[in-house]
This record gives structure tokens, sequence and C-alpha cells, in this order.
């Protein structure tokens, strides 16, 4: 399909998934299932009991003023961050850390590297490799870590660029490719790892607006395709038109959680209609 | 007007097997000083990342004992210091039938300069790693790399751009250096001249003569330098790498120049 949103003109295709062979299934119902999380940066607590579900095929929105703990949170749903206390399980798993006797001891590096392959992350920044092409971004992953033959990585990563509109781009360095081409890439590259979560860190962010249309109507296709996703955001359009759930944090705790109609029609707590009001 | 041209060109030009041998014991001994101390440098600058406080600190004391020693004394300390501490001389004239020039000298003087060396490349090394943009790590890392497979292949490849202009530097240096090997009786350039004037008494022609040779292979190597820097530029602009004769007289170098947008 071709998104007009924002004013793209950029071919998505229906049955993005189909290029790493259809949706992957979490093994869990409760794909993510984090229990009273805290964390301090030093004396700065940053995120207060935090308690949060993600169903599979659930796309659960987080907003929240910026020193909210919103991303902190999902860095700390791979392990990108050191909890203090509480539980985080992805997938069925206890991530980051062993339970010994009721302590988190943290797990050894190559048991966390093995949990994160089921988990894809996009950055506010991309991140691409810029040492390496669109396609060899891509291809990176699945041939150092899943141990896939390059010639098949190869072909799927050729399908996935296609299904994200940048076939024509398969031998670009990241620097020859627009904000919104590379976090596209970006995606694809996350995708090609056939994780059962998704992470989003406010993937809009860093893009001038124009590009933000390109990028969001791919994570419209896949939550629509059955992806199981967080999306940190402030995009409210794509909060209204996909989230199954939206999640508003303040200050390190979630203030607020419901569907979307719920949210931006009769939100209960007040720094939630406050919150609201500044940005609608 | 005292300058022999005849000596000089004498002592320069005459193609003979001292000559010859002088200048291939010091390329042979800065090519592999320079890469044992690519290695230890190497090993030294992840050790100093490590989380384990006894391999950090033995990184540490390693850097700070050869960064502040003179290696003169740490050449003297090799060659003369092991015999006396083993009791026996692993540094003999010659080893076995090994050719005379690969002797205990050029063995003991070339393992204190790569272990100089190591200390400085830890340094270069470190401060290319910590250029790259921490996200990058994070970008591995989120995709299920190890930590050894992080730095293999996404940290340590980008590191280079910065690793490879210093040590070009470091070896440039490392040339020169060699011509210390003289204290300890191995035939360099340096005591190839020595032993000249000490026959001729002229002592001006030799010394210039071997001028001649180390600016050869600077030059050569600054050359080669250059080539490896344009290749390791793929994505960047090719304006931030120096020309020849930029980088043989240090003109136009050390502008503030825009570093080439997002990475």
């Amino acid at each position: 399909m071709t998104g007009h949103i924002h004013g793209t003109d950029v071919d998505v295709s229906r049955d993005l998934l189909g290029a790493i062979g259809g949706v992957p299934t979490p093994p869990t119902d409760m794909v993510v299932d984090a229990t009273d999380v805290n964390k301090w940066f030093g004396k700065l607590h940053v995120l207060r009991d935090v308690t949060l579900t993600v169903k599979r095929k659930e796309v659960v929105v987080v907003l929240g003023p910026s020193g909210s703990g919103k991303t902190t949170f999902i860095r700390c749903v791979n392990h990108l961050e050191k909890i203090q206390s509480g539980r985080i399980f992805v997938n069925g798993h206890l991530i980051g850390y062993r339970d010994v006797n009721g302590k988190l001891v943290e797990d050894k590096e190559a048991n966390i590297a093995r949990q994160r392959q089921e988990i894809g992350m996009v950055f506010q920044r991309f991140n691409l490799f810029p040492h390496k092409t669109a396609l060899e971004n891509i291809i990176e992953a699945p041939i150092q870590v899943r141990g896939t033959p390059k010639d098949e990585a190869i072909e799927m990563g050729r399908a996935l660029l296609t299904r994200v509109g940048l076939a024509v781009k398969e031998q670009s360095y990241p620097s020859q490719l627009s904000g919104g081409q590379q976090q596209r890439v970006a995606i694809a590259r996350a995708l090609a790892m056939k994780p059962a979560l998704m992470l989003f860190d406010e993937p809009t962010s860093a893009l001038d607006p124009e590009m933000i249309g390109e990028v969001l109507e791919v994570m419209k296709e896949l939550a629509r395709e059955g992806m199981t996703m967080i999306v940190v955001t402030h995009e409210m359009g794509f909060a209204k038109e996909v989230a199954d759930r939206v999640v508003m944090m303040d200050e390190g705790v979630v203030v607020e959680e419901g569907t979307p109609e719920h949210f931006f029609t009769n939100p209960t707590h007040e720094r939630t209609k406050s919150f609201l009001s500044k940005i609608l | 007007m005292k300058f022999d041209p005849a000596e000089f060109l004498n002592f320069t030009f005459t193609w003979r097997d001292v000559l010859i041998g002088a200048i291939v014991t010091t390329l042979l001994m800065a090519v592999v000083a320079q890469i044992i101390g690519v290695l230890l440098g190497l090993i030294a600058a992840l050790a100093g990342r490590s989380r384990n406080p006894l391999v950090k600190a033995i990184s540490v004391i390693y850097v700070w004992f050869f960064r502040g020693t003179p290696v003169l004394v740490q050449i003297y300390l090799l060659y003369f210091g092991l015999p006396y501490l083993l009791g026996i001389d692993p540094f003999p004239k010659q080893y076995g039938s090994l050719p005379e020039l690969i002797g205990g000298g050029f063995v003991a003087v070339t393992l204190a300069l790569g272990v100089n060396e190591g200390a400085y490349m830890s340094e270069i090394i470190r401060a290319g790693i910590l250029s790259v943009d921490s996200g990058q790590a994070e970008a591995a890392k989120s995709l299920g790399m190890t930590p050894r497979k992080t730095m293999q292949r996404i940290v340590l490849p980008q590191a280079l751009r910065v690793i490879v202009p210093p040590l070009g530097n470091e070896f440039n240096n490392m040339i020169k250096t060699t011509s210390l090997a003289s204290v300890v009786g191995v035939t360099e350039l340096v005591l190839l001249a020595q032993n000249r004037y000490g026959a001729t008494f002229q002592p001006f022609e030799p010394l210039l003569g071997i001028c001649v040779f180390y600016l050869a292979m600077t030059t050569i190597w600054g050359i080669i330098q250059g080539r490896i820097e344009r290749r390791l530029g793929a994505g960047t602009r090719s304006e931030d790498v120096p020309g020849f004769w930029s980088r043989m007289t240090g003109a136009g170098r050390g502008r503030q120049g825009d570093t080439g947008g997002v990475r």
C-alpha cells in the first residue's frame, strides 16, 4: 500500500513480515511481564514500582513528558539498563538476571545476549552501522548471531528492504540515506532477527517532519500484521490509531493506563489531562 | 670546506652487504616491534576496560611504567638485567644456525621497543574505542551480539579510522627509534655510520648518508599510510585525508574541519 499520512508516498508492502517467514510467535501468551521495577541513577529514582504487561500481538504505546522514565523502562526490557529491584520477564525468561533466593544477580553476558536475540529494538538515533551498507546492516546479526547461511540472509535482507520501500538503496551507506530511510533500514535490521517483541524508543523524534510519516507507516503495518510492540512516542495520531493500550508515565510512575478511547476522551488523572492538553 | 662529497657518495650509494644488512635490520626491528606493540596495545586497551579489577590494574601499571620511563633504560634493563636475573644469557651473539643479523641484541631491542610501544598503542586504541558512539555497541547488543562480537565486528572496525593515523605516526617514530639498538651493538644504520667514521675520522658524511636512508624509509611509509587512510575513509569525504606534501611537512594539518555529518 501507499501511505499518505504526513504526506508520504513511500511504498510499504502488505505482508511485511512475509519477508521473515511470517509473524514470529512469542513462546508465551504474556510477552512482557514487569512487576514492581525500581531503578535509580545514583540518587535519582527514575522508575518507581513500575508494573506493566504486554500480551501476544498487543501494541502498547507509552506516553509521558521527558524525564518520566519511559525510555529508561523500555531499555530495561532488553537489559540495556540495569534495575535495582523488581522482575522483568520477557518471553517467559527473567531478563538480565538470575533470581538467587529472591535476590537479583546479573546473568552471564552470553545468556543476556541470547535473550536479546528475541527482542528487536529501534532507537531514536537509528544507530545503523556506518561502515556497512544498508543490506550489510541487516544481514550482520542473522549471520553472526543466528548462523544463518549468507545467501539465505541476503535473500531475506533484500525482501525486507523491498518491503520497507528501499530495494534500490541496498548498496548505500547510512551516511547516504535520509533520516527516514535510515530508520526504515533500522527497523528491517531488527526484524531480520525474527524477534517475538519489538521495542521502539521514540523512533520518529530525531526525524524531520516530512519523514515521520514513512516510518510510522512501516510501524503501523507491523502492528496490523500482529507484531507485539512497545512504542515510546510523542505521536498521538499513532497512539490513537494503532495502540491497543496506552500507558501514561510521569516521574517514574505509571500514572494511568487504558484503551486509546478511554485515554484521549476520558482520562481520569489530572496529570494525564494536563499532559494531553499540552500536546494535543 | 671540509665536506668530502666523494666519501658521502661512496658511503651512501655503494651497495655492499653491510649496508643492506643494516637497512634490513632497521626495517625488521621496526616492523616486528610495531606488530608487538599493536598486539600488546590491543590487549592492554581491552584489559583496561575489563570488569575484573586485577586485570584492569595490570593494564594501568603496564602503561604507567612503560610510558613513564625512558625507552633506552628499558632496553638496558632487558638486555643487561634479564641475564643478570636469570643467571643465563637469553641474548647471545647468535642463536644456533639463525643468521647473525638476528642475534641477542636484535631480539632484546625489538622486544623492548615492542613492549614500550604497546603502552602507547594501548592509549591510542583506547581513544579509538571511546570515539565510537555508544549507540553502536547498544545496537549490536540489542541484536543479540555478545560483547566480544560487538567489539570485533562493530566497535573495532569503526575505531580503526581513529587509530590508524596516530598508528602511522608511531611507526614513523619506530623506524627512527631503532637507532637506539646501536648502543647494544646491533649493526643497524647508526652503528654502520659510527663504524665508518671510527675508521675515517670523517663523521659528517656517513651521518648525512644514513639520513638519506631514514628519509627514504619514512617517505615511503608516508605514501603507504596515505593509501591505507584513504581506503579506511570509505563513506567519508576524501578531503579529510591529508595529501602527500601536507603529510610529509605537516603544513595545513590540524585544521578544525567539519566532522562529516551524523554517523
